[in-house]
């Protein structure tokens, strides 16, 4: 079993969302986060005054996944996010010890599925 | 009923016989108390129709994505700036040229603004000044204006658009509304619109018409022919901007009295506010029968299309008419919605509900409810049919140079980015944080 988070640009959250489902896909958690890369920030005025804003918005995506459905998942990931400009962001894959279903008490591979 | 023509005026005590004592004598003097009370009347009439522009702002802002609050906030209010701006310009003069060069059809008494001595008497007009004249009017040119900028938002280019508003309410708001308040042909044909369900609403609807259809529907609207909503960020805010859009409507058709005159204004306020009551309760119902839960953004466009809808007549309805035209008026807004829907134009506030259907049924309601003989059914359709001919073509036309030449729709990036970003590099809610991915 595998914990997949992927930071991505908040625009490309419905595209990603698509090519997830394309490849059966379907469960997730989406969460706002703010970060930085490569991207480093951009300049916003504000009242005449440059701000720069180095924190950027950015849309995390977790999703369990057991071992078959690792590769799928991370290529629908790229193929939603991905738009060749600096600031598409990372897919960071971790092994997942356990996963337990609170209703039916369900754990390991079951559970997620 | 914004006809400088006082020999109307008998006409109208006759519509509502015995409401009213006329106060002025037969040749058109007043004392001048009543002079001022009248011209402080129309004044406060255009407070009130200036704050429609705020409630327009809110309505809007609201029903629109966050990421997109600024853009939507800076157009309301750079618009009514230069909408007041073009109407002293030229649009005033166009609008009530006094003298017509193509008789009946246009009419242009010069640019600016400017009076004699007798311009802020009663002999100008027993109700108001010639500057009191002036603000009122410029007040509905702005509401005009704004009406458009609804239908259009979260995907027009802001530099576009500005552009489009300024030609549409300098030129072609003030040209039409030539024709019936100007005293031009339509009035001679006894063309009725008391307050303007077509002259500003369906004439800003069909404007607004144009917009969305050579625009094209905002990204993720409809995918593979399903309607896919995409939500308002504010309830809150629309609702603040509902009242204060009934709140100005007080002034919008009780100024339209264009006198203080004690039995009109009543009148008109009562039909006025009846009918946006029963706008509500008629796109509550509606909302309610049709999907199953009531939609409050509906119950919100109802409210307004019912305002819309008795401007035309608020003047010479019954009681009971009104209460109908407002009813009616709200279930139109409700199935205007799903029908825009599926036509799949988009239309991101209800404004061509509210605006177009409410304003077209409201003149055509005077066809039929009217308690004046005078108005009728065939000449309220030629009067609708004519601005309908004229402004959706002249809209179309503007939109398209437009777009052939500057663009009129920002990228798609920035159209998920949100424009406030991209056309304004700020943001209306910064430290808060939203989902701008939809």
């Amino acid at each position: 079993m595998k914990l997949i988070i992927a930071y991505i640009q908040p625009d490309r959250l419905n595209a990603v969302k698509q090519a997830l489902y394309e490849k059966e896909v379907f469960k997730m958690s989406v969460t706002n986060a703010l970060g930085c890369g490569q991207q480093k920030g951009y300049h916003e005025t504000y009242r005449g005054a440059d701000v720069e804003v180095n924190l950027l918005k950015k849309v995390r995506i977790e999703v369990a996944v057991n071992e078959g459905f690792v590769e799928p998942t991370v290529e629908a990931i790229i193929k939603g996010a991905r738009t060749g400009k600096i600031g598409d962001g990372k897919i960071f894959i971790h092994s997942l010890d356990e996963c337990v279903r609170i209703r039916t008490g369900e754990r390991g591979s079951e559970a997620i599925g | 009923m914004h006809k400088r023509n006082k020999a109307l005026l008998p006409m109208l005590a006759l519509m509502l016989a015995g409401l009213a004592v006329p106060v002025w004598g037969a040749e058109g003097g007043v004392s001048n108390e009543m002079f001022t009370i009248n011209n402080t009347w129309m004044m406060v009439a255009t407070f009130l129709v200036f704050i429609m522009n705020l409630g327009f702002a809110m309505v809007e802002t609201g029903l629109c994505r966050a990421k997109n609050a600024t853009n939507i906030l800076f157009k309301n209010t750079v618009i009514p700036a230069i909408g007041i701006l073009g109407f002293a310009l030229v649009g005033f003069n166009l609008m009530y040229p006094g003298k017509f060069i193509i008789p009946g059809i246009f009419g242009f008494s010069g640019f600016g603004l400017g009076t004699d001595a007798a311009g802020v008497t009663s002999t100008y007009n027993v109700g108001y000044t010639y500057w009191t004249d002036f603000l009122f009017q410029a007040m509905f040119a702005a509401t005009a204006a704004t009406i458009v900028s609804g239908a259009v938002a979260e995907r027009v280019k802001l530099s576009s658009f500005l552009i489009f508003s300024a030609v549409y309410v300098s030129l072609i708001y003030p040209f039409v509304g030539s024709w019936t308040w100007g005293l031009g042909w339509l009035s001679k044909l006894n063309f009725h619109d008391f307050a303007g369900s077509t002259l500003v609403h369906s004439v800003g609807g069909w404007g607004a018409l144009a917009g969305a259809l050579v625009l094209g529907p905002r990204i993720g609207k409809y995918v593979n022919g399903k309607v896919k909503p995409i939500m308002g960020h504010n309830l809150s805010m629309v609702t603040i901007g509902v009242f204060m859009l009934w709140l100005g409507w007080f002034g919008f058709n009780g100024g339209s009295v264009l006198s203080a005159d004690p039995g009109k204004v009543s009148f008109v306020l009562l039909t006025t506010t009846l009918a946006a009551a029963a706008g509500t309760i008629g796109a509550m119902l509606t909302s309610w029968t049709i999907q199953k839960k009531p939609d409050f953004t509906m119950v919100l466009n109802g409210c307004l299309a019912g305002l819309v809808g008795i401007t035309a007549g608020a003047d010479c309805v019954s009681v009971s008419a009104s209460v109908i035209i407002g009813l009616v008026a709200g279930m139109l807004a409700v199935l205007g919605v799903m029908f825009f829907d599926k036509l799949q134009i988009d239309d991101p506030v209800g404004a061509l509900s509210v605006h177009l259907v409410g304003g077209v049924f409201g003149t055509l309601a005077v066809g039929i409810f009217s308690t004046n003989p005078d108005y009728t059914f065939m000449t309220q359709l030629i009067g609708v049919a004519s601005y309908g001919v004229f402004c959706f073509p002249a809209a179309l036309l503007i939109f398209w140079i437009l777009k052939k030449t500057i663009g009129i729709r920002v990228s798609e990036e920035e159209e998920l980015k949100g424009l406030d970003i991209g056309e304004h590099g700020m943001e209306a809610y910064s430290g808060f944080q939203f989902f701008t991915n939809s």
